[in-house]
C-alpha cells in the first residue's frame, strides 16, 4: 500500500482545500482498528432503562429466549399473508422484515429473518433534546461535579454488538440459504421488481425434461422416420434391396434393435445468469453507522438477487480504501474491519480489470453496487468518471448507495456524479441514492428499489 | 410447566414461616412452577400470564422504542405474578441455597402485591381466571369474525395506556362517612369552579361559610347554607337539576369512552367489539400498578431476602456464594439505574430513620447539618414506618418525598449527564450533579407516565373526536401518531383530532463556526394532526 500520508501531501499541494484536508487526515488516524468491545460507550447501562431490570435474569441468570419464530418460513409466509391481507382491509401494513441479526455464538456470524413489528401508541419520547444533549441518568461514586467519568466516540455510537459487521468468520453455505429466504421476503412482502429476462447464458445446474434422446429397442415413443431409416439400412446391408429405385416394404426383415423409441432426458436448460459486484468503502471514515447501514442493504440486494435468478447469481466482492482489493466471500466483505483513506476509482478500476479478463461481459448480466459515505479524495472524480464510464458500457445496472455522516451534505461522490451528467444521460445503469446515517431499515429497502426498478 | 418437587416446597414453607415471624402477611397458598426455555418464550410475551388471550403479535419480534431507551416500559419476565394463588417461576437447576433466597425475594412480592393499596382492586379475584374467561371470550370471536377480532385487539391495544387507573382506584378508598350529598358536590365541584368560574379567594370563602353553617347547626346546616345559595344565584337549583339528567362523560380513559360513547361501537353488527375493547382494558387497569411501583416493589423485596437470609439457620455456608448473587443484583452501578439497589437503599434509609425517629417534625425543622446527622431519638420505630410506606406509597411518592440529600451523600449518588463534546466528536459521561433535587427529577424523570390525553368530546365538530394532549415537558413519539390514530378513528367511526405539542429545534449557528459556538434551543408549538378516512393531516396552530 502506498504511503497515505506522502499521498495527502501531493493532493494538498494540487490544491486541496484545507477544510477537506483536515478531514482526510482525520480519517488517516483512525485507521486503526476500532476495538468492537467498547462500541456501546464506558457505561452500557447509561441508556438502560429502569424497567428493563428483572428479577428472572438478575436473580436466576435467565436472560431473554431469543424468539424462535425467525427462521420458520412456514410462519413468515402466513404473517406476511395475513400483512397483505391488512392492506386489502384497508390498513397499513404493519409487518418489518429483514432485520438481519447475527447471533454472536463462538463468533460464527449468521444471517436470520426476523419478522418483527412495533405496538404504536401514544407514549412520550424521551429523545427529544436539544442537539449535544445525550441524556441522563444514575451515577454513584467518586468525582466531583463536572468531572468527565468516560468518552466515547461519536461515530461508533448505535451500534448493538451482534449487528452489522463486527468480527468473526461466518459460515458461507449457511448465509447462502438464508439470504435465499430473505430474498423470497423481500420480494414478495416489497414488491421489488422482477427481472426482465435479457438474454439466456448457459447454465450448468439447471435440467428440463424432453423426449430428446433415442433409443433403440426400446422405449417411449416409437420415431418412425428413424425407425424406417433404420431397418433400410439392415436390409441394404443383408443384400434385401435389390433394387434401391424401387423398394418393396413388404419384404424387409425387421431387427429389434432396428426400433429406434424417442425416450425422456434431462435437457440443460438456460437461464438468466447474473454477476453481481459488491464493492464498499471501508477507509476510517466509514467507521460505525454508515457501513452498518451500506452492509446491510447489500446484504439485502445480495439475497434478493440470489432469489430472482433462483440461485444462479455469482458474486464478486470488492473492498476499497485507497486501494482495492477483491474479498472471497460475504462474510470477509462484511465483516472487514476499516481502514485508510478513500479513493473510489480503485474499486472502479479493479471491477473494469476483472471483466476485461474474465471476458465476464459476454456471458452474464452484470450489476454493480457500490456503497460509500460519499467521501473521495479524488476531487472532482477526476479519475473515478472514466473508470465509471468503462463500466456502463457493459452493466445491466449500477448503484451507488451514499450514506450521509449527520452534518454532511452534497458529498465529493454525490457531486462528481450529479456533475459528470450520467445519472441524466444513462438513468437506466445508473442509479444513486443518498440517505442519511440515520435511516431506518425501510428506507434502506425503498433506497433498493430505487436502485434496481 | 411443572411444579417444583416436594422438597424444595418444603423449603418454600420454611421460608413462608420465617418471613411471617418477621412481619410479612400473605395469604398461605402459593404456587411454584419450573419453566424451561420454551415456556419462557410462550410466557414471556404474555406478561408471564399463562391464560392471557392469543395475539397474533405475541408470535414475532416486537420492537420497543427507538434507539436503546424502552418508551415501553412493562415487565415481561416477572418471576411472581399477582395472581390468587400468586404464581411463581423458576429455573431447573437452582441450588438450595440460591432458591431460599429467590423465595424470600419473591415473598418480598407477593407482601408487596397483597398490601400495597395501589393494587387494592386486584385483591378479590384471581387475575389467571378471569384472563382464561377472556381468552375463551377472544377465542370464540375469532372463530366468528375472523381476523377482524384481531384488528380491533390491535386498536384498542394501542390506547390501552389511556386509561384512568387511578379513577378505576379512587371509589374502593372512599370512607362512608365524608361522604357529602351530590347537592354540595355539585355547587363546588361543577358550579363554582366549571360555569362560574369563582376567583380562589371567594371560593376559600364559600367554604368556610359552609363549614360554618355546619358547625352551627349539624342537622341544617346544610339546608340553611343552600337557602342562601338559592338567594344568591336563583339558577343554581335549576342547573343541577339538569346536571343529574345528564350523563357524565368519562374525558379521561380513552378506552371507557369509546365503549360508552361510540355510536360505530353501538351498532348491532359491531356490538361485539366492546367485550374485546371490555378485555383490553381490564388487562391493562389490572398491570397499572406494577409498573408504578417497579423501585419500591424490588427494594421491598431485595431489602427481606437480603435481611431473612442472613439469620436463615438453612442455609449455613453459603454465605460467600450469597454475598456474590446478592452484590450483583443490589449493587449501585457507576453509572445506570438499578432499581434494586436504589429500592433496598432507600428502605433502609426509611428503616434508620423511623428506628431513629427522624419522621417527624422535630427532626425536619432542623437546619444544622451536624445536629441532622447527630440526631436520634431512639423512637425504634423503623419497621412500623417501613410498613406504612410499604402499604401507602408508590414509586413517584416514594422517590418525591424520601430521596434527599442526605441520602444521595449516603451512597454518593449523582446524575450522570452525557454530552458532546463537538471538537473531538466525543460523547462524554460526567457528573452533572450531586444536588439531590437533581437527582430526584431525574429519576422521577425516568418513571413510567403516560401520556396525559383528555377527550374534550365539546370540541368535536361534525361528530369527530377531539383529544388534547396536556403538554408535560415531552413530545409524543410522532412515529407511532399516525396508525394510533388509524384505530381511534376506526373504533369512534368518524374522524379524529389529536392536538399535542412539538418541539421545534432551532440551530443558530455561532459565527465562530466551528468553534462550538452552536447553540440549539427548543421551543414547542401546539399542532392538530386530524385522522379522516385514515389520511393523517398536521396543522400548527
Amino acid at each position: 500500500m502506498k504511503d497515505l500520508g506522502k499521498y495527502l501531501e501531493e493532493l494538498k499541494e494540487k490544491g486541496l482545500d484545507p477544510e477537506r484536508y483536515a478531514r482526510y487526515l482525520d480519517e488517516l488516524a483512525v485507521t486503526r482498528d476500532v476495538p468492537t468491545s467498547d462500541r456501546r460507550g464506558p457505561f452500557p447501562n447509561f441508556s438502560k432503562s429502569l424497567y428493563s431490570w428483572q428479577d428472572l435474569a438478575v436473580l436466576q441468570d435467565q436472560e431473554r429466549v431469543p424468539n424462535p419464530y425467525q427462521c420458520h418460513m412456514k410462519a413468515l409466509d402466513e404473517l406476511l399473508e395475513r400483512d397483505r391481507q391488512r392492506e386489502k382491509d384497508g390498513f397499513p401494513r404493519k409487518i418489518k422484515v429483514g432485520r438481519l441479526i447475527k447471533p454472536g455464538k463462538g463468533g460464527k456470524g449468521k444471517i436470520v429473518v426476523v419478522p418483527s413489528t412495533e405496538e404504536e401508541k401514544f407514549l412520550h419520547d424521551p429523545t427529544i433534546r436539544p442537539p449535544g444533549e445525550g441524556g441522563s441518568t444514575g451515577g454513584s461514586g467518586k468525582g466531583d461535579e463536572g468531572e468527565v467519568i468516560g468518552e466515547q466516540k461519536v461515530r461508533e455510537t448505535g451500534e448493538e454488538p451482534g449487528q452489522g459487521p463486527g468480527q468473526g468468520e461466518g459460515e458461507s453455505h449457511e448465509m447462502g440459504a438464508s439470504a435465499y429466504e430473505l430474498g423470497k421476503v423481500l420480494t414478495e412482502q416489497f414488491q421489488l421488481p422482477n427481472l426482465k429476462e435479457k438474454g439466456k447464458k448457459r447454465s450448468f445446474t439447471r435440467y428440463i425434461y424432453d423426449l430428446t434422446d433415442r433409443n433403440r429397442g426400446s422405449g417411449q415413443v416409437l420415431d418412425k422416420k428413424a425407425t424406417l431409416r433404420k431397418i433400410v439400412e439392415t436390409n441394404i446391408s443383408l443384400g434385401n434391396v435389390p433394387d434401391p429405385g424401387d423398394m418393396d416394404p413388404t419384404r424387409f426383415l425387421i431387427s429389434p434393435r432396428d426400433k429406434v423409441y424417442r425416450i425422456f432426458s434431462q435437457e440443460k436448460d438456460y437461464e438468466p445468469q447474473a454477476m453481481v459486484f459488491f464493492l464498499r468503502d471501508y477507509s476510517g471514515s466509514m467507521a460505525g453507522k454508515v457501513t452498518e447501514l451500506v452492509a446491510t442493504q447489500h446484504v439485502m440486494i445480495y439475497s434478493w438477487l440470489l432469489y430472482q435468478y433462483a440461485g444462479q447469481v455469482e458474486s464478486r466482492f470488492i473492498l476499497h480504501d485507497t486501494e482495492a482489493k477483491e474479498v472471497p466471500d460475504f462474510d470477509t466483505y462484511y465483516n472487514s474491519r476499516v481502514a485508510g483513506g478513500t479513493e473510489v476509482a480503485s474499486a472502479y478500476k479493479l471491477v473494469n480489470e476483472i471483466v476485461a479478463k474474465e471476458n465476464l461481459a459476454a456471458d452474464y448480466n452484470i450489476y454493480v453496487f457500490h456503497g460509500t459515505d460519499g467521501d473521495d479524495w479524488d476531487t472532482g472524480g477526476d479519475k473515478s468518471i472514466p473508470e465509471l464510464v468503462k463500466i456502463l458500457s457493459y452493466v445491466s445496472r449500477m448503484g451507488v448507495t451514499i450514506a450521509e455522516h449527520a452534518g454532511t451534505q452534497w458529498t465529493e461522490v454525490a457531486r462528481y456524479l450529479e456533475n459528470s451528467g450520467l445519472l441524466r444521460d444513462k438513468p437506466d445503469l445508473l442509479r444513486l441514492d443518498v440517505m442519511h446515517e440515520d435511516a431506518e431499515e425501510s428506507r434502506v429497502i425503498e433506497g433498493i428499489k430505487k436502485l434496481i426498478s | 410447566m411443572e411444579l417444583i418437587n416436594q422438597h424444595t416446597k418444603e423449603i418454600m414453607e420454611g421460608c413462608k414461616e420465617r418471613a411471617r415471624a418477621a412481619g410479612l402477611s400473605f395469604t398461605d397458598e402459593s404456587l411454584e412452577y419450573i419453566v424451561t426455555n420454551r415456556d419462557l418464550i410462550e410466557l414471556s410475551p404474555k406478561v408471564m400470564i399463562p391464560t392471557l388471550y392469543d395475539y397474533w403479535v405475541h408470535d414475532v419480534e416486537v420492537l420497543r422504542g427507538k434507539g436503546e431507551y424502552e418508551l415501553y416500559p412493562h415487565n415481561p419476565y416477572e418471576t411472581v405474578i399477582n395472581t390468587r394463588p400468586p404464581i411463581s417461576f423458576y429455573n431447573d437447576n437452582n441450588p438450595d441455597w440460591l432458591n431460599v433466597m429467590i423465595f424470600y425475594h419473591v415473598l418480598g412480592h407477593i407482601d408487596f402485591f397483597q398490601n400495597n393499596l395501589y393494587f387494592r382492586h386486584t385483591w378479590e379475584y384471581d387475575f389467571t381466571g378471569q384472563a382464561l374467561s377472556d381468552k375463551r371470550v377472544i377465542a370464540k370471536l375469532r372463530a366468528e369474525k375472523g381476523r377482524w377480532v384481531d384488528y380491533i385487539l390491535e386498536f384498542a391495544r394501542s390506547i390501552d395506556n389511556l386509561v384512568a387507573y387511578h379513577d378505576e382506584l379512587s371509589p374502593l378508598f372512599k370512607s362512608p362517612d365524608t361522604a357529602t350529598s351530590s347537592r354540595l358536590d355539585y355547587y363546588f365541584d361543577v358550579f363554582l369552579q366549571v360555569e362560574k368560574k369563582l376567583p380562589v379567594a371567594e371560593y376559600l370563602k364559600e367554604v368556610a361559610r359552609y363549614n360554618e353553617a355546619v358547625l352551627q347547626d349539624k342537622e341544617e346546616g346544610e339546608r340553611v347554607f343552600f337557602a342562601e345559595v338559592t338567594t344568591k344565584y336563583p339558577e343554581m337549583e335549576a342547573h343541577f337539576a339538569k346536571s343529574r339528567n345528564v350523563k357524565r362523560v368519562e374525558r379521561r380513559d380513552l378506552l371507557r369512552f369509546l365503549i360508552e360513547n361510540s355510536e360505530f361501537l353501538a351498532r348491532d353488527e359491531n356490538r361485539w367489539m366492546r367485550s374485546v375493547l371490555e378485555v383490553v382494558r381490564k388487562t391493562s387497569i389490572f398491570f397499572q400498578p406494577q409498573i408504578r411501583t417497579k423501585i419500591m416493589n424490588e427494594g421491598w423485596a431485595s431489602y427481606w431476602h437480603e435481611k431473612l437470609f442472613l439469620v436463615d439457620d438453612r442455609i449455613k455456608g453459603h454465605e460467600v456464594d450469597f454475598a456474590r448473587v446478592h452484590a450483583g443484583v443490589t449493587s449501585m452501578p457507576r453509572v445506570g439505574m438499578n432499581p434494586y439497589a436504589l429500592g433496598m437503599r432507600l428502605m433502609y434509609q426509611l428503616k434508620d430513620m423511623g428506628d431513629k425517629g427522624r419522621t417527624g417534625y422535630d427532626f425536619h425543622r432542623l437546619s444544622d447539618a451536624n445536629q441532622r446527622k447527630e440526631f436520634d431519638a431512639k423512637t425504634e420505630q423503623g419497621d412500623d414506618f417501613l410498613f406504612k410506606v410499604r402499604s401507602n406509597y408508590c414509586d413517584y411518592l416514594f422517590i418525591k418525598e424520601f430521596v434527599d440529600q442526605d441520602f444521595t451523600n449516603r451512597y454518593d449518588l449523582f446524575v450522570t449527564g452525557k454530552r458532546l463534546d463537538p471538537q473531538r466528536m466525543v460523547w462524554q459521561y460526567y457528573v452533572k450533579s450531586r444536588d439531590a433535587r437533581e437527582y430526584r427529577d431525574m429519576v422521577l424523570a425516568s418513571l413510567y407516565h403516560p401520556p396525559h390525553i383528555e377527550i374534550a368530546p365539546e370540541r368535536g365538530e361534525d361528530g369527530s373526536l377531539y383529544l388534547v394532549h396536556h403538554f408535560e415537558g415531552k413530545q409524543l413519539v410522532s412515529e407511532y401518531i399516525a396508525n394510533t390514530m388509524v384505530g381511534i378513528e376506526y373504533l369512534w367511526g368518524a374522524p379524529v383530532q389529536l392536538e399535542t405539542s412539538e418541539a421545534v429545534i432551532e440551530q443558530t449557528r455561532g459565527t465562530a463556526g466551528k468553534e462550538g459556538g452552536e447553540e440549539a434551543d427548543i421551543t414547542w408549538q401546539r399542532v392538530v394532526y386530524t385522522m379522516k378516512e385514515k389520511t393523517l393531516s398536521r396543522q400548527v396552530l
